[in-house]
Formats: C-alpha cells, structure tokens, sequence
C-alpha cells in the first residue's frame, strides 16, 4: 500500500495537485474507495492535525491540506455513494461569536469531513434557534459550538435548553469548544461533550454520532 | 500638541488605554451585534469610555474602529458604511480628549486569509484596508495602530495602506502571539524575529504584541522583540486568560498585578504601554502611577 502512503504524504506538504492522480492510480491498482479514505487521506489529515496540536505546523499548512484532502475526496465521492458506503452521519457547527478565531471551528469542520461527516457550518454569531432550526432541518445527530469570546458563552446553554424543551436532548447531541470553554462548563450547562481540542472534538463527535439512534 | 514619536524618540515612556469592547456591552451593546455599530447610532458612548480612559490617565486613546475594515463589516452588512463609522469614531475621541490625548486608529484582521491558504486576494485585502486608512487618518486620528494579527502579510498590507495615505502617520503595528514549547509563534506560525524584520518592512514605526496570554508572557516577548529590533516597543496585554466563575466572565489579572507588570515592561525597554481584553480604566489608573514614578527617576537621574 505504498500508494496511500504517498497520498498522505501529499497531504501533509499541502500538495493539492498531487493528491488526484494519486487517488486515480490507487483507484487503478485496484484499492476500494473506501480504503483510500481511511487509510490514505484520513491518515494524511490525522498526522496534519497531530503535527498542529504541538505547533510542529501551523496554520497556513493545515489550510493546504485541507485542500489536498478535498481535492482527493472530490475524486472518491461519486465511489464512495454508489459503493453505499454512508455518511458517519450529518454536524451542524458554528462559532457563537466570530472573530479570526474562527479558525478553532473552521479546522473541526475540516478534520470533520475527513473523518467522513457531512459538515453544515453556520458560520458566525450563530444564535440559538438558528443552531437548532439547522439541526432539524438537515436531521443533523450533533450539534458543535466554539465561543472565543466569553460574553456569548450563554449562547451554548440556550441551546441544550432549547433541545431540551422540544424534547430533541436524545436525538440532537451538543458538543462545545473554544478557548475559554472547559469540560466544567460543559456540565454546568448540560452540553453532551467538551472538545479541549481539535482531535477531542472529533472523536467527541464520533462518540456521540454513534450513541445517536 | 508634540509628535508622539519624537516623545518616545526622547525616551519617554507613554501609556495608552484599555479595553472597549466590555464597556461597550456594559452600556448595553447587544450580544452578537457588531461593537462598530455603535459608532453610527451613540457615539456619545464612545466619548464617554475615552474620557473614562483619559481622566485614568491614559495619552493615547484608542478610536473603537478594530472591526472597522470594509472587509470585516461586510459580515454585518455594513461594508457600504465603513467610511462613516472610521471618521464617527475618531471624531467621538477627537471630541472627548481634545490636544490632551493622541486619537490612536485601531485596525484589526479583516477575518479573511489571504491566497493560497485561503480564498482573499491581496488586492482586495489592501483596497480594504486603504479606506479604512483613508476614513482614519482624514478624520484627524494622529496615529495608526495595525493590532491582534497573526498573519505577517496581512500586517504588512494594513501598514502599507495606511502609508498610501499618508506617508508621515506614525504606525504601530502588533502581532499576537502563542508560547510553544518552541518558543513564540503566532497562528500563522509567525515568530518575534521575522515579525520584527517584515513589519519594520512594511513601514512601521513601533512594533510589538498585544492581545494573547497575560502579561507574564508579554514581558518575555518584548525582551524577544528587543533583540531583534531598534524600533521602538508596543505592548498591550490582556488582563490574563478569561475564566468563568459563576457564569461570569472574569480575567484574572488585577490592577496592581498589572502595574507590577507594567514596570517589567518598562524595564524591558518598552516605550507604549496599555491594556488589551479585560483591562479596565482601573488598570490605567494603577498603571500611570507607575509611569509616573519611572518619569519622575529619569528626571532625577
């Protein structure tokens, strides 16, 4: 599997127009679709995000790798739906206040999708009912929020208490981030999870996509 | 009224404010809502919070212009009314401190990333921020002030833009940085050294930091940015990293702590020093004081 080696490398220098011919070829040599997901770009992204978490990186290289992982999946997409292999199921994400630290739920949304979720990302300054209306209306399992800024803080908890109130508390799980977030807050408010990180919130996510019914 | 960098030139050290934003939402600036919007509906506020930081003690006064770039505003729908709330901004100031104070243009990130790792032409980004400037330094601010940016490029473009103005405005321009286990970096991955030689590039006339960790690590990245450049120091700290308590909002360093701070910085050869998030008029206050002594034992010496 030398071939997904090198698709992961290509990930991690940004090349986004290596990664197509690359996925083609493995594709040729006779490697699933699926395959190429997981263990080629996937595994290029984890390494990304493993390398940014202990500022090896920084930014600007993750941004080109999630190019290159986006150009790969733009390849295996059409693959992956006819081989039915489905979607980890739908997130809604956005940042209850927005500034350039935006970038802490912009890199989940990435690392999201490469984990094979279908991302629907609101943005900035999301309120409340708009996080919920979304969830409803794309049948999203998980709800992510990141606050930089404490003073919209509250934001998150009328949103565990607006599912709550619409009975949606088992359906629609919420995972919260951002830097003056802590797994203290988390309980304090109700949320379902805390991601200290960008990795945290993902496999915080995966945790409760799949304890969703 | 002197040039304010013929002051630092004499090496005297000059405070600057602190923060807006949370005394702006003290006064009832809705949640979400853009803080610049107030700029247009109540710049009396604007006024009110200058003189607060005036009467505390602080000569460089900072206009509530941050977020004030076409760019920036676009995300509120209001790009088409970025020259009006620059020029509502400094005038407020201009009106609240007079010749007692210079009126510092605040200019932040536009939020967007520049090609290729994102999606904004720089082109674009300059044109941004050259209206801003245009609004600014038309309005009479007496200096610019480029804060909070992590990406050394952008930096470079809001300088430039204000130098296309006006090729004699005094520049500050700083940078927020991150303690690694590798040192200082910014988000981008910028560090002190190359901050130090890119931004003095691009026509700065004092650098440094502002925002980030609290003031403990802005006196080490001061003595960096020391080594590295003869310009003149900008730091404005936040008072310490937010926590909840109670489900309030708190930022941990005091008044005292940050004057305590203030003498470090000034020790570390640092010629502007205010407050960034979290800092108060009470902060400024504790802080003039020890300026003050700092000037009184230069004049002694």
């Amino acid at each position: 599997m030398e071939i997904l080696k090198k698709i992961a490398q290509c990930l991690e220098v940004g090349d986004d127009a290596g990664v197509p011919p690359l996925v083609r070829q493995a594709l040729a040599e006779g490697i699933v679709a699926k395959t190429i997901l997981d263990d080629g770009l996937i595994a290029g992204m984890n390494t990304v995000g493993e390398k940014f978490r202990v500022h090896e990186i920084f930014l600007p290289d993750v941004l080109l790798a999630a190019k290159a992982m986006y150009a790969g999946m733009d390849v295996l997409k059409p693959l992956l739906l006819s081989a039915g292999v489905s979607s980890r199921g739908r997130v809604v994400i956005g940042s209850v206040q927005g500034d350039l630290h935006d970038i802490g739920k912009n890199l989940v949304g990435i690392m999201l999708k490469g984990a094979g979720f279908e991302v629907i990302d609101l943005g900035n300054d999301v309120a409340a009912e708009k996080f919920v209306a979304a969830a409803k209306s794309h049948d999203a399992c998980v709800i992510g929020m990141s606050a930089l800024l404490t003073t919209t803080m509250p934001v998150m908890k009328e949103v565990v208490d607006l599912l709550n109130k619409e009975n949606l508390s088992g359906k629609i799980k919420t995972i919260i981030g951002g830097a003056p977030v802590s797994q203290n807050y988390a309980g304090e408010i109700g949320a379902d999870a805390y991601g200290y990180d960008c990795a945290q919130a993902v496999a915080g996510v995966k945790k409760l996509a799949a304890a969703v019914p | 009224m002197e040039a304010i960098t013929s002051r630092i030139g004499r090496g005297q050290v000059l405070l600057a404010d602190g923060a807006i934003g949370s005394l702006l939402m003290a006064r009832g600036l809705p949640r979400g809502a853009p803080p610049e919007g107030v700029n247009l509906e109540h710049p009396e506020i604007l006024e009110e919070i200058a003189r607060l930081y005036l009467e505390a003690g602080a000569e460089i006064i900072q206009t509530n212009t941050f977020g004030a770039s076409p760019l920036k505003l676009a995300n509120y729908g209001l790009g088409e009314q970025a020259g009006a709330i620059n020029e509502s901004a400094v005038r407020a100031v201009r009106r609240a401190v007079g010749e007692r104070a210079y009126v510092s243009a605040s200019c932040g990130p536009s939020g967007r990333i520049l090609q290729p790792y994102g999606d904004m032409e720089a082109e674009k980004m300059f044109a941004s921020f050259q209206l801003q400037m245009q609004a600014l330094i038309q309005a009479g601010a007496d200096i610019i002030c480029v804060e909070t940016m992590s990406d050394i490029s952008e930096a470079q473009l809001a300088i430039q833009a204000a130098r296309s103005v006006s090729p004699s405005i005094p520049v500050m321009a700083t940078m927020t940085f991150e303690a690694t286990a590798r040192g200082f970096f910014t988000i981008m991955g910028v560090t002190t050294e190359k901050a130090s030689s890119e931004l003095q590039k691009a026509g700065a006339d004092l650098i440094g930091s502002n925002c980030g960790n609290g003031s403990l690590q802005m006196v080490a990245i001061a003595k960096e940015f020391r080594k590295f450049t003869v310009l003149p120091l900008l730091i404005q700290a936040n008072a310490g990293v937010p926590e909840l308590r109670a489900g309030q909002v708190y930022y941990p360093e005091t008044p005292e702590y940050m004057a305590e701070m203030c003498r470090e910085l000034i020790g570390a050869g640092v010629a502007v020093i205010g407050g960034c998030c979290g800092t108060t008029p009470e902060h400024t206050r504790a802080m003039r004081k020890v300026v003050d002594e700092k000037k009184k034992n230069s004049r002694g010496s």
